[in-house]
């Protein structure tokens, strides 16, 4: 495993290993290194790239070394009465930079954004062992195009971050869930829609395979006070509610499928509406749970196939494959695959950045049948 | 005029009619515009210091005619220069004299509306507010609001990620935008993301949005819309200077409060404003801020009581709370009809668009009163106060023999002033050709190929858009190998503006 110090080690690596022919696997805290398919590469750390370079808390802006422990950023801002408003989350271990890298976003993404909505600039190195930087560190920008959208998201398949800059966001002061029982997969999808599109300002909307529906109402506490009165009656017509504390369990249940039972674990993305026919259809002794809305669906279950991945695209979305045994991952895609004009497209902006391959190292198959394609 | 464009391609003109031939088999009857008096209209933006009539205009109405079109300049090799509604500050829509003008005016509809997951599906030539107009009958509106929001297209407001007064709390476009369909320079038609969120892959539509109409012709949008906030109040603070008036926005925000909107403006603005409309702005401060909130009822009356303790705190001299909708929309006259405001005291003015950290702004604007004395130009100053985005107003006369030259200088001056204390050159107009030469105050060589690289990925001929954004064109086979030296420019008969 390599581990460089800083940036200029970092770009001396990656052009080294363009320069011969090699391949490199790009880690910050190894906690997603089962995710996408069996493959040897010789890795590169950048947890060793820690530490604040830049936050003044009125700006709203933080720059921090991408290799910085998650857990230590959200420590940081909360500290300032702040947060990372996409609500990152990930295993102890995680960095700020492999939590973006891996677009992570929690259930807040609803209303707040994901990871590139609040990936503000950067400096990388490329696949060419270049430095460069994109973005900038203010919070409006639209100067040149917007290369950390492509850099979040991205699993290390362009170039790797070794400073970001975030957007940070106030944290709320209050904070209440109120949540309704005993609902069908489709009540509970229209009782979200009906809160998420109702100006009572939800935040957050999930729901459980127990019928158990959450909705998070955060901000100055005359306005959540007066919100949670509201809702109620905006909700009349599908469900009753009732104020829940300790919810922290059921949110986190929802965010991350935690506790969902099976080998075989899908991340899906869906239009919310298509969410209950993609529960209905789920293979038998699946298990699943509901945040965004609906717009997001985890679900587990033993089946080694890709049934699920099937059904989500029959329904306009798509499946990731986020957890499996070793050799169904040889089998499967983690990702969705593209359509073939997207797919080209991607293969030519992904090359633009790295034309030796140098990141191509088979955790994403398609990558390479798309290089080949091209040459 | 001192930003050159690309000398015009002699054998394109030479084929003029043929070019018009082709594509009026491509779109029929009024859709190529090709009369010399009959392309006048479409010579400028809304950057006007700056005219050239296209080589001929082409209106589709299909995203198979688009296609088609773009498909034809590419085996030609003709340029294509993609327009919404033109209102463009930045040049990003300037014609060439040697490319196709290709106007989106014609695809107007809105396509879908869906409440329950909350998105429209519309055609790139609906305008802004026309989206907002769609769905307000059920108590949603689409969030970007930028000023020019009557006239701008949401496919403007893709190609330039359009932002607005409200963007500190709602985002700008692309926090705000779902999916788009777009036609690459080859004709070849592309779906990115869709109507679900953060699709598998590389984030293309998150470079799509803001490259400035170099990357593809948007033929569909797919926007999120918001349910409309039960309520707004704004409250009208007046400053003896803008250095309180700063820091009165950084405690707001400090206090973990995040106004809808938060405007600034200074003496300049504020007299040029009062004097157009009339709406009672205080004359005697040095700066006035803006604040509104929106929310439910409840929210709004809090926050309006924090942001007046705050503002007190700070050295308010003077503070109005608008009591009813009217008066809201009567602080805002003043700040909205700004640039008209200017426009009337002056000739001419240009509308700089830098960000710059908030914590700088005082020293900013007294730089910015130094250089206003060193060139003899009278400068007015209103602020996204929020997210520390600048809008310098520098007054001049065009009739007077350069001036033009010297307003632009003072402009260029100011940005290089932004990116020098940590800022940028642009924080909502886009680059275009306004800001392309100075964009290697901001990026350097590596930073600027690795953005052009990207662009050849998309459209490798460069016939898309040339001469906006970049300062200088390489070749993509030059950008493409590996090893490039650094030093001295290594190729002198390159193009470069």
């Amino acid at each position: 495993m390599l581990e460089p110090r800083d940036a200029a080690e970092l770009a001396e690596i990656v052009a080294d290993a363009a320069a011969r022919g090699r391949k490199l696997e790009l880690r910050g805290g190894g906690t997603k290194a089962d995710f996408g398919a069996p493959r040897e590469a010789v890795v590169v750390s950048l947890a060793g790239l820690t530490g604040v370079v830049d936050y003044d808390p009125a700006e709203l802006v933080l720059t921090v070394r991408a290799g910085t422990p998650l857990a230590e950023v959200q420590a940081l801002v909360a500290a300032e009465g702040q947060m990372l408003a996409f609500e990152p989350w990930g295993e102890p271990g995680a960095t700020i930079g492999g939590t973006i890298a891996a677009g992570v976003a929690g259930s807040r993404r609803v209303t707040a954004g994901s990871a590139r909505d609040h990936l503000l600039g950067l400096m990388a190195v490329s696949g060419r062992g270049e430095v460069f930087v994109a973005g900038a560190k203010v919070v409006k920008n639209v100067t040149g195009y917007d290369l950390p959208k492509l850099m979040a998201g991205s699993w290390g398949r362009i170039g790797a971050m070794a400073d970001l800059t975030v957007k940070v966001l106030p944290v709320p002061r209050e904070v209440v869930t109120l949540a309704a029982r005993g609902l069908s997969p489709e009540a509970a999808h229209a009782a979200m829609a009906c809160a998420l599109g109702s100006n009572a300002e939800v935040s957050a909307a999930a729901a459980l395979s127990d019928g158990t529906v959450l909705l998070r109402v955060a901000g100055f506490a005359p306005s959540v006070a007066a919100r949670c009165a509201a809702l109620p009656g905006l909700l009349a017509g599908h469900c009753g509610l009732a104020r829940l504390e300790d919810a922290a369990p059921l949110w986190q249940q929802a965010m991350t499928g935690e506790g969902l039972k099976g080998a075989v674990r899908w991340d899906v993305h869906l239009p919310p509406r298509a969410a209950p026919a993609l529960i209905a259809a789920l293979p038998a002794g699946a298990e699943w749970a509901m945040d965004w809305g609906g717009g997001r669906v985890w679900v587990c279950c033993d089946a080694e196939d890709d049934a699920v991945r099937q059904l989500a695209a029959g329904l306009g979305g798509e499946a990731r494959l986020v957890a499996a045994p070793e050799a169904m991952r040889e089998r499967v895609p983690a990702f969705h695959l593209r359509a073939k004009g997207v797919a080209a497209l991607e293969a030519r902006v992904r090359r633009s950045f790295d034309p030796a391959g140098v990141f191509v190292t088979g955790r994403f198959p398609e990558d390479a049948d798309a290089d080949a394609v091209l040459a | 005029m001192s930003i050159a464009m690309p000398v015009p391609d002699a054998e394109t003109l030479a084929k003029r009619e043929r070019i018009a031939r082709a594509l009026r088999a491509i779109v029929p009857g009024e859709g190529v515009i090709d009369a010399p008096e009959a392309l006048r209209p479409w010579e400028s933006d809304g950057l006007t210091a700056y005219r050239q009539p296209p080589m001929l205009v082409v209106l589709p109405e299909t995203t198979a005619q688009v296609s088609a079109v773009l498909k034809w300049c590419h085996a030609e090799g003709v340029k294509v220069v993609p327009r919404g509604a033109g209102t463009s500050l930045s040049g990003g829509a300037l014609p060439l004299a040697d490319a196709v003008l290709l106007g989106l005016g014609k695809f107007k509809r809105v396509l879908e509306v869906d409440y329950e997951d909350r998105v429209a599906v519309v055609q790139p030539g609906v305008t802004n507010l026309a989206i907002t107009q769609a769905v307000e009958g059920r108590g949603f509106y689409y969030a970007p609001d930028p000023s020019s929001q009557i006239a701008c297209t949401i496919g403007g407001n893709v190609a330039e990620n359009s932002g607005g007064v409200h963007c500190l709390k709602y985002g700008l476009t692309t926090n705000n935008v779902l999916g788009v369909e777009i036609v690459m320079m080859d004709g070849e038609i592309v779906r990115l993301g869709g109507r679900h969120l953060d699709p598998c892959g590389l984030d293309l539509l998150g470079v799509v949005v803001g490259s400035e109409g170099l990357l593809g012709v948007v033929t569909e949008v797919t926007v999120r819309i918001l349910p409309k906030p039960e309520t707004a109040r704004a409250v009208l603070v007046g400053f003896p200077d803008a250095e309180q008036a700063g820091a009165c926005v950084a405690q707001v925000i400090a206090e973990g409060i995040i106004p809808a909107g938060m405007e600034m403006m200074d003496r300049p603005a504020i007299h040029a404003a009062e004097a157009f409309v009339q709406v009672g702005y205080p004359l005697d401060v040095g700066a006035l801020l803006i604040v509104e909130v929106d929310g439910p009822a409840a929210e709004c009356d809090f926050l309006i009581g924090e942001i007046a303790r705050i503002a007190g705190a700070n050295g308010a001299v003077t503070s109005r709370v608008s009591e009813n909708e009217a008066e809201r929309m009567a602080f805002w006259a003043g700040r909205k009809a700004a640039f008209p405001a200017v426009g009337r005291i002056s000739p001419d003015y240009l509308c700089m668009d830098g960000t710059i950290p908030r914590r700088r702004l005082p020293d900013v604007l007294r730089r910015m009163e130094e250089l206003s004395a060193e060139y003899g130009l009278r400068v007015a100053n209103v602020f996204h106060a929020g997210d520390g985005n600048l809008h310098p107003l520098i007054l001049y006369d065009a009739n007077v023999p350069g001036e033009l030259d010297k307003a632009e200088a003072f402009g260029a001056d100011i940005l290089r002033l932004c990116v020098s204390v940590g800022g940028v050159l642009t924080g909502e107009h886009g680059v275009g050709i306004e800001k392309r030469d100075l964009m290697p105050e901001m990026f350097s060589e590596a930073d600027l190929k690795q953005q052009q690289r990207v662009k050849c990925a998309f459209d490798p001929e460069l016939l898309l858009n040339p001469g906006k954004v970049f300062p200088v064109l390489h070749r993509c086979a030059e950008l493409g190998r590996m090893h490039v030296h650094h030093g001295a420019l290594p190729h002198p008969e390159l193009p470069r503006f």
